[in-house]
């Protein structure tokens, strides 16, 4: 493949699309999935095939559209009219209203583009979602795929990459927020012909799907991320550690890459450079502590997934000992923007010390749920209250948590705080991965908190005592909380076991797990006190 | 290093004739005996056997010339591999904050009490197996539950009921 031959199959493809007037987009990624949205599919392509009308109409199956709490959503072009809740019964009326000259009745529930749910978005990572078909890479490559690694590979020096994606200020998407370049240089730096590269693909966060949406919607666009990493930091093969609870996802990867062979955009010398670059899959096996960077290379080497201290960072010493990268998906989805726009243009975009985008996983007692990808410093009064249409059965907020297990809760009072990686930290929790749950009045907070620390002591791997014995004592006196038995000086033990376990655990899992005890805490302190035996 | 020669047949004799192990046996051929796929080959074993039987796992072990322990620590560290069959049919519901928020433990409550076992058992006709799962990654359509592997959104503890009653009628005497 050279550079002739993508830009002929990226202007075939786009002609081929525009031969017909009309364009049906069906979501095929798993939430709408689990709705029905392939028998809606399905029954869609017959529709058109009984009334003639194949030459006119395509019917498309497109990754994640956002709007996930509403599936099957459909989208048809060029009207760009946004069906959600597509049943069978709808079938007949939407074929019936795609000749515009006739209305009718039984058409779904029209979704509205302009709502603040779609207005308030800003697209980098999620851009070509609900618009490309993730099996085809002819899709991609029409949208413009493959030709930033180009552009890399063959103008571009190993330095000049790093130097654009420091520029443009990108923070690591998969919790830590450590800045990218400088990972990347830390790499590039060390000395070595053996390197790896490793996307992080566990979302192992209860209350997040990003990472599987963009898998699913727009796998190509990880693999193209992942090569222009492996070519700046000197590596030359690469691996996607991803939970096996994503067969969806996993199957378009292979596909993906499959693809990406067949076209010589992966394997050796590629486009005619002397890079070389080749990816495989790693499917993890349901263990939480696995997405920790140290417990995902044991796990790669196909053993026990558990955490050794560090240094030495898997940059020095990662898989077998070589020098190893290791980011995380949206991470990598953030670097061919990056690269076609220019560092400057993407921290042009967010705040002083949080650029870009963020995707959202919106769930929760929440009115719109799904993904968002929103810019940096949108306050999180204006995710929950207008993009996410408020709280559900017109209750009112409590609180949004974020970060999951190692994050903390936001409550309703500080919710004009903007959705930054500072920020959040000042008020006790984390950005994270980008779980966003949004909690109502009737949530109990001391509940919610012994949610996450069973949650902990269950995925504690056991390998270091203050994380192993001490979430269990932790959940143990929640759990005496809960049940009205517990003393003052059951709550006094309780943070003074936090302190203990956070600064003794050897990895982030037990360093992070008391947060949204502390958290609840800190905010809800009442509820704690309520719940006290009176003596 | 282990110095155990590798063999391609199973270790007992009435197995040699069991496809299962030809299916394992191609998996591993296919990632060459590498012992970095263990999990990747642990997956396959519990796919076709539907647990992974200790024969399994001593078979695995000789012929990745691993020692047995290290392929039982790595088959008991991960939650998805079971060394326990399970019923005919399988229902996990989804613990995850998303879910668990909008009331999935009631759901998981109201199956405990209905088929009379607790979360990660099987039902003495081993017919129902009743796990749960931390987030399936489909929390915008929660609470979530899979049955036979379908996931399936925003379900209530009356329409769960419901399809366990279904498949308890379905299924054989
Ligand atoms: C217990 C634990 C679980 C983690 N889980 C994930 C995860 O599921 N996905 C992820 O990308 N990072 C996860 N991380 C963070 C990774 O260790 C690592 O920092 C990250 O993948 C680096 O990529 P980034 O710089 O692009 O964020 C986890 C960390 C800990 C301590
Ligand atoms: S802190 Fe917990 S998860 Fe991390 S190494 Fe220690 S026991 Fe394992
Ligand atoms: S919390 Fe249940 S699917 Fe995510």
């Amino acid at each position: 493949m050279n550079l002739e031959e993508l830009l002929a199959i990226q202007k075939e493809t786009k002609q081929k699309r525009q031969q017909k007037p009309k364009q049906i987009r069906c979501c095929i990624a798993s939430g709408c999935l689990s709705c029905g949205a392939e028998s809606v599919k399905k029954s869609l392509d017959n529709a058109i095939k009984e009334a003639h009308l194949e030459q006119e109409v395509e019917v498309l199956g497109v990754g994640c559209m956002g709007i996930c709490g509403r599936g099957p959503s459909i989208e048809i072009d060029p009207e760009t009219t946004l069906y959600h809740n597509v049943t069978l019964e709808n079938i007949p009326a939407i074929i019936t209203s795609l000749n515009q000259t006739k209305t009718s009745e039984n058409l779904p529930p029209q979704g509205d583009l302009n709502h603040p749910f779609f207005a308030y978005q800003k697209l980098i990572v999620r851009e070509n979602s609900g618009k490309i078909d993730p099996d085809n890479i002819d899709d991609y490559i029409a949208e413009g795929g493959y030709q930033q690694l180009h552009h890399v590979l063959l103008e571009m020096t190993p330095n000049d990459v790093i130097k654009e994606v420091t520029k443009s200020g990108l923070r690591g998407r998969g919790g830590g927020g450590y800045p990218t370049g400088v990972k990347w240089a830390t790499v590039a730096k060390m000395p070595g012909q053996q390197k790896y590269v490793i996307c992080n693909a566990d979302e192992g966060d209860p209350g997040a799907f990003m990472d599987r949406a963009v898998l699913e919607s727009d796998p190509h666009r990880i693999l193209e991320g992942m090569a222009i990493a492996a070519y700046a930091v000197g590596a030359n093969h690469g691996y996607i550690y991803i939970r096996a609870e994503y067969p969806l996802a996993i199957k378009r990867l292979e596909k993906a890459i499959q693809q990406a062979k067949r076209y010589g955009l992966m394997g050796s010398q590629i486009f005619d450079s002397p890079f070389d670059f080749k990816i495989d899959i790693r499917v993890g096996a349901g263990a939480f502590v696995c997405g920790e960077e140290t417990a995902l290379i044991a796990s790669v080497e196909g053993k026990r997934g558990t955490p050794r201290p560090r240094p030495p960072y898997p940059a020095e010493s990662g898989l077998w000992g070589d020098p190893t990268l290791i980011n995380n998906v949206e991470t990598y989805a953030n670097i061919v923007p990056i690269i076609r726009e220019g560092g400057d243009w993407y921290a042009s975009i967010g705040t002083e010390n949080s650029k870009g985008t963020k995707v959202f996983a919106l769930t929760g007692k929440i009115e719109n749920n799904g993904l968002i990808e929103v810019p940096m410093g949108t306050s999180i009064r204006t995710i929950v209250e207008e993009i996410g249409g408020g709280v559900l059965d017109q209750g009112t907020v409590k609180a949004v948590q974020t970060g999951g297990p190692s994050g903390g809760c936001i409550p309703a009072h500080l919710l004009d705080t903007p959705v930054e990686y500072d920020s959040l930290q000042k008020l006790g929790t984390i950005m994270g991965s980008g779980g966003m749950i949004v909690m109502d009045q009737d949530t109990s907070m001391v509940e919610i908190a012994r949610f996450y620390m069973d949650f902990c002591q269950e995925e504690s791997c056991g390998k270091c005592i203050p994380c192993r014995a001490g979430t269990v004592q932790l959940y143990d006196l929640l759990t005496k909380l809960v049940e009205r038995k517990a003393t003052q000086q059951d709550l006094d033990q309780l943070e003074a076991l936090c302190q203990m376990v956070k600064d003794t655990s050897l990895c982030g899992l037990g360093m992070t797990a008391p947060n949204p005890v502390i958290s609840t805490l800190q905010y809800f302190r009442d509820e704690y006190v309520s719940l006290l035996q009176v003596t | 290093m282990e110095t155990k020669t590798l063999t391609k047949q199973p270790q007992k004799s009435g197995q040699k004739v069991d496809k299962r192990f030809k299916i394992l046996e191609v998996t591993m051929k296919r990632n060459h005996y590498r012992q970095d796929a263990l999990i990747e080959i642990l997956h396959k074993a519990q796919e076709a056997f539907g647990y992974l039987e200790p024969d399994v796992l001593e078979y695995v072990a000789h012929a990745l010339k691993l020692p047995l322990s290290r392929v039982y620590g790595v088959a008991t560290f991960y939650h998805l591999f079971s060394l326990k069959p399970s019923g005919k049919h399988t229902c996990v519901v989804c613990l995850g904050t998303a879910c668990y928020v909008k009331g999935s433990d009631k759901i998981l409550a109201a199956l405990q009490q209905e088929l009379g076992i607790k979360s990660g058992e099987t039902t003495a006709d081993k017919q129902i197996s009743l796990l749960s799962a931390r987030c399936l990654g489909a929390c915008g359509i929660a609470p979530a539950v899979v049955f036979d592997g379908e996931v399936t959104g925003k379900q209530t503890a009356e329409n769960v009921l419901e399809k366990i009653k279904n498949w308890q009628q379905h299924g054989e005497p």
